[in-house]
């Protein structure tokens, strides 16, 4: 028994390379057997993948999903940010280029229409709560948006831990709420064409959320989503302890 | 023929052959480039994150990708170096979903939940207005 899990261990990435495999088999059949379709098997193995993150968390008391059981530890690997970003960046092959800089001004928009919005609705919701310092609105706010902007705005305007840590679960939730809805909501919100797709990784920003969501909805798009949504957190990390928490220290 | 010049046609072949991981370099040249652009720009703002970095690689694929296609430089080979790794796309984000702090979300109380549930619904019925508004004005 140790040495079969010492050597899957040993090999965790290619491990993580079955499983994943398994993972994507057994959804593609779910969808295609029982649920006729309806949703798209890449939908059912994110939510999976979700559930073993879920489970991973609760055996370990871990932050990394599965990647904290030892011998998914490959997963770190498979699902970290490197080969995401790699594979985002190879979808880019084949991408209309005219398309994306027609929609060039849309994204823009999107990109701080996106920021602004998610960060006063969610502000707004922290002082509903009874968080009414400048602070601790802003950092939550800026947690709404995504789970790095969140902590980066805390920190740097020198927010409380608890609230630090609240504005990153306001983060991954949205990541995750993100992930599984967009298949759901994009016939309600017109995205089946390159354009809207752009607008929506502006509005939306959340690069896990946004690539899952569009892999899920339709694999073509996701080039096009991805690429407004990568200048997402960097604008965000640039605005909300900036101009927007000097807006909001002015008014609170 | 002698063995001497059999291996000397091996060799020129190799050279002109068109291999799968020169596809899989020039997406790695695009990706660190762009990276590397990105981490720099968010060092200039003098912000702790990286801005556009795959966002650049991205548009650096695409006009080095027409570019060499243009000039015939781009083999099948060379190509199926990049769609491998776009066809792995899915099962990496697979990967990734099965990675997150899924218990963070769920133990964020109530507060978290809501600030992360509510923005993220507005912004959702914004982009359909935004799209909208855009394509009417663009047929104007």
């Amino acid at each position: 028994m140790e040495i079969i899990s010492n050597f899957l261990i040993k090999n965790g990435l290619i491990v993580a390379f079955a499983v994943t495999g398994a993972i994507m088999y057994a959804s593609n059949v779910f969808s295609d057997k029982v649920l006729n379709k309806k949703i798209p098997g890449a939908a059912i193995a994110i939510i999976v993948g979700l559930l073993l993150a879920y489970a991973g968390g609760q055996m370990t008391g871990g932050t990394n999903g599965i990647a904290d059981v030892k011998i998914f530890s490959g997963f770190a690997l498979l699902g970290g940010s490197m080969l995401r970003d790699f594979t985002i960046v190879s979808t880019a092959m084949g991408a209309s280029f005219v398309v994306m800089r027609q929609t060039g001004f849309a994204g823009v928009l999107s990109l701080c229409l996106g920021i602004v919005l998610t960060f006063v609705v969610g502000a707004v919701i922290a002082y509903a709560f009874g968080y009414t310092d400048a602070k601790s609105m802003t950092t939550i706010g800026a947690g709404a948006c995504t789970f790095i902007i969140g902590p980066v705005t805390g920190t740097a305007i020198g927010a409380s831990s608890q609230v630090i840590a609240l504005s990153i679960a306001a983060g991954v939730v949205k990541s995750i709420l993100v992930t599984i809805f967009t298949p759901f909501v994009a016939k309600y919100i017109g995205l089946n064409n390159p354009h809207t797709a752009m607008i929506y990784g502006g509005m939306i920003g959340t690069t896990s959320g946004v690539a899952a969501g569009l892999a899920a909805t339709d694999p073509k798009l996701v080039p096009y989503g991805a690429l407004t949504a990568t200048f997402y957190t960097g604008l965000g990390c640039l605005t909300c302890p900036s101009i927007l928490y000097f807006i909001m220290s002015r008014l609170f | 023929m002698p063995i001497t010049q059999l291996n000397n046609y091996r060799i020129f072949d190799k050279i002109n052959q068109k291999m799968t991981i020169y596809g899989v370099a020039l997406l790695a040249t695009c990706y660190i480039a762009g990276q590397l652009f990105g981490e720099g720009l968010g060092k200039i703002l003098g912000i702790d994150a990286n801005v556009g970095g795959v966002g650049f690689a991205m548009l650096l694929l695409i006009v080095l990708g027409n570019w060499l296609q243009k000039r015939n430089f781009l083999a099948p080979e060379t190509e199926k170096g990049i769609s491998f790794w776009s066809q792995m796309y899915i099962p990496v984000i697979v990967a990734m979903s099965a990675t997150q702090n899924v218990n963070a979300a769920m133990s964020g109380g109530f507060v978290a939940l809501l600030a992360g549930i509510i923005p993220t619904a507005v912004a959702f019925a914004a982009i359909s207005i935004i799209s909208k508004s855009f394509k009417s004005s663009n047929k104007k």
